[in-house]
């Protein structure tokens, strides 16, 4: 056995918080001991931190195979595990695309010596193109429990439809279901857009994609939820009105999930004021008022949980003018610090919408987001909740350095994170 | 003020200091020897990654007549077609050794963005629908030339107000001069919001014809039939258009002005372009002291004073 004890803090999970000393050993990947006054053969001292679930990330882009300038999943999951997150959902707008199982397979196997899960989700349709059904049996069969076409939506309405009812009749042999998770965005409506349509791209002369062109699929998708009886989780919400329409369809009795990014609930338009196109993001922020929907989506429980959609771009990319530059920001590292610093909600609820709530979405509960007990997998994070740091974009584990957060102070970090028993960041830094 | 991105970022006494400047260098302009050694030693390159003639003939010879430097970049012609990034090359011109960089872009905030990559003042020659300051600056010495002062004058802006930087800067440097704009679009081409625009809204050209010290006609470009944002060119003349017939109703003592390049039989009518009240050729002749103005501003040692033909340092 090679045991660590992580001495001295506070156990925050479903269950409650309490004290105690955990042990986690890295031969058996799971929790051994978990009590006052433990040793183990390693000793981290963690008084005045706190002890949770790992984190699960739906909604990152980790950008292998195809643009590894911008990140692999190496440096992705060093980002990740930095986060404190133990299992990430890989998006499937890879070049290739994730809609075969040879490119699925590739992924698992570059994921498998990664510092955090890598669980690929499959697109919907092939090549993301929304035409033709991927070929979903065959990568289920591989684990793959999410199937989007991220990116983008799926436009076409019968599409969807037989989506929804193929989806709905996958049989898988462990029993974890499968989910659709959609972009929704109307590209006709939004076409042209390359920020949020208001007041600040009137004033900027850029071209602005309306909170309607969300709203609109997001309805679609209810209606076609309730029509098939199968579930579709909403990915980065931005909207008020995107926040209104779940929970609505929610108190309905309708089996919808949703999620939102720290941006969407830290950042506004106005942020796009020095064209700097690090702040381009799709969904685009929005004005004040759908931030303040958005934390309250998330207060309610209307919203389940915290996805980054981290999106890493090369620096040349980032600097292109802003019409031009691709859309997307990093969040793995900064999301429990945004997350602490934004949202007036107890920690214990925090780390719900960063854990057990999203493993329950990603089909992940029976590894990520456990209570912290004897026997249970040991994937775990180690919060320091009152330390404060800078953010710098040159100091992340990611390949990119596109945060939207540069130079901003928060309070809150994680210390340590244990992927299956391994210490994998200690102190903040990644182990390996 | 070493930039100059934007009229939002000037005040009404930044305008009227320029707009004085410029009344200075027209004055040289009517002498037999029209050039001055205000810039004398100091490098300008023209960066122009979109196509123009009358703004890049009318900076060259602007800079020329201070003694300025003239160097010209156009896209088509440069390691932009290799791929070059913005940045890389902004920094190449800038290690050249240039003072100051005029740059026309096809996209919105091109000229804020460059500003982080040089040590040069960077003068916006126009960015995609954002804006084109020294287009304002000129109208507003133009209508000041020929009205005293844009105190209380009414001035309609008619056409595309959501694709056009003549709208967005000339909006905001009409009002901080004191006149009354009114927006005169379908709803297609107005910008999906105006709020924060101390600005009126007409749908109807016709209602507010004989009310105008001003009319200001934009270029209506024919992709927008195909954007579904217009029907035909013909329907945009019969409700927009500025013809004959509509000039009849304009008052006598009105002013008729474009930003050029005109289409003669969409938004005016050729007969039209003739109109005695037109101003339009003014608006051309001005653009050479005013952005004499705006370019001694960024790059000029101190106080311009234009009797003794020179410069004195303050």
């Amino acid at each position: 056995m090679s045991t660590t004890v992580l001495k001295g803090g506070r156990i925050i999970d479903q269950l409650g918080e309490r004290s105690g000393d955990v042990v986690v050993d890295h031969e058996s990947g799971v929790i051994v001991n978990v009590g006052p006054d433990l040793s183990g053969d390693t000793v981290i001292d963690i008084s005045g931190c706190v002890v949770a679930p790992g984190f699960v990330d739906l909604h990152v882009h980790l950008r292998q195979p195809g643009n590894e300038a911008a990140e692999t999943i190496e440096t992705g999951s060093r980002a990740a595990a930095r986060g404190g997150f133990t299992a990430v959902v890989a998006m499937p707008n890879t070049t290739p695309c994730m809609d075969s199982a040879a490119v699925i397979n590739d992924v698992l196997a570059a994921g498998a010596s990664a510092l955090c899960e890598i669980k690929p989700s499959g697109s919907i349709s092939v090549g993301r193109e929304g035409h033709e059904l991927s070929p979903m049996a065959e990568l289920a069969a591989l684990g793959v429990r999410m199937f989007t076409d991220d990116g983008s939506g799926v436009q076409d309405a019968q599409f969807m439809r037989r989506a929804l009812e193929y989806a709905g009749s996958l049989y898988a042999d462990d029993g974890v279901p499968f989910v659709l998770a959609q972009h929704c965005e109307v590209a006709a409506l939004s076409a042209g857009g390359v920020m949020h349509e208001g007041e600040w791209s009137a004033r900027l002369g850029l071209g602005g994609q309306p909170s309607e062109a969300e709203e609109l699929m997001v309805m679609r998708d209810i209606a076609l939820s309730r029509l098939t009886g199968v579930r579709v989780h909403f990915q980065h919400l931005s909207t008020a009105g995107s926040v209104a329409m779940v929970r609505a369809a929610k108190a309905g009795g309708l089996a919808v999930t949703a999620e939102a990014t720290p941006h969407h609930f830290s950042l506004t338009d106005a942020t796009c004021a020095g064209y700097d196109p690090i702040f381009k993001v799709h969904p685009p922020l929005r004005t004040a008022s759908d931030v303040a929907a958005v934390k309250a989506g998330l207060a309610d429980g209307t919203i389940d949980a915290i996805a980054t959609d981290h999106a890493p771009h090369t620096p040349d990319s980032k600097e292109l003018p802003f019409d031009q530059a691709p859309p997307g920001m990093l969040g793995l590292e900064t999301a429990l610090a945004v997350a602490l610093d934004e949202l007036d909600l107890p920690l214990a609820d925090i780390i719900g919408l960063l854990s057990w709530r999203p493993a329950e979405i990603a089909g992940l509960a029976a590894r990520h987001g456990r209570s912290i007990q004897d026997g249970n997998p040991a994937n775990l994070c180690v919060i320091d909740p009152f330390v404060t740091w800078q953010v710098s974009g040159t100091d992340m584990a990611s390949r990119a350095r596109n945060t939207p957060f540069e130079g901003r102070t928060l309070t809150g970090r994680v210390r340590h994170t244990v992927f299956g028993g391994e210490v994998v960041v200690r102190d903040g830094e990644a182990t390996r | 003020m070493k930039h100059l991105l934007s009229i939002a970022d000037l005040s009404a006494d930044d305008l009227h200091h320029l707009l004085d400047l410029a009344a200075d260098f027209s004055q040289i302009q009517q002498r037999e020897i029209k050039k001055v050694p205000a810039l004398r030693g100091r490098t300008i390159v023209l960066a122009f990654f979109e196509d123009s003639t009358r703004t890049r003939l009318s900076f060259d010879l602007a800079a020329r007549r201070l003694s300025a430097d003239v160097v010209n970049f156009t896209a088509g012609s440069s390691s932009v077609k290799k791929g070059e990034s913005l940045r890389d090359t902004i920094e190449t011109i800038t290690a050249m050794g240039i003072d100051g960089i005029v740059v026309r872009h096809a996209s919105s905030g091109v000229p804020n963005q460059i500003t982080q990559w040089t040590d040069a003042a960077v003068i916006n020659a126009g960015d995609g629908w954002h804006q084109h300051p020294t287009q304002a600056l000129l109208d507003c010495y133009t209508l000041q030339q020929h009205f005293g002062s844009l105190e209380g004058k009414q001035i309609a802006l008619c056409g595309d107000i959501q694709h056009s930087r003549v709208a967005r800067s000339n909006v905001d440097a009409f009002t901080k001069l004191g006149a009354q704009v009114t927006l005169v679009a379908p709803r297609t081409l107005l910008p999906a919001s105006l709020e924060g625009w101390p600005v009126g809204v007409e749908t109807h050209l016709d209602h507010v014809l004989g009310d105008l010290d001003v009319l200001y006609v934009l270029r209506i470009q024919r992709e927008r039939m195909g954007d579904s944002l217009l029907p035909t060119v013909r329907e945009y003349r019969t409700q927009f258009g500025l013809t004959p017939e509509r000039a009849t109703r304009l008052r006598p003592d009105a002013v008729i002005m474009h930003p050029g390049p005109m289409i003669r039989g969409v938004e005016i009518d050729p007969e039209v372009t003739e109109d005695r009240r037109s101003l339009v050729l003014d608006q051309v002749t001005n653009g050479v002291p005013v952005r004499m103005a705006v370019l001694f501003n960024s790059l000029g040692p101190g106080q311009f004073t234009p009797v003794d033909g020179g410069v004195s340092e303050q």
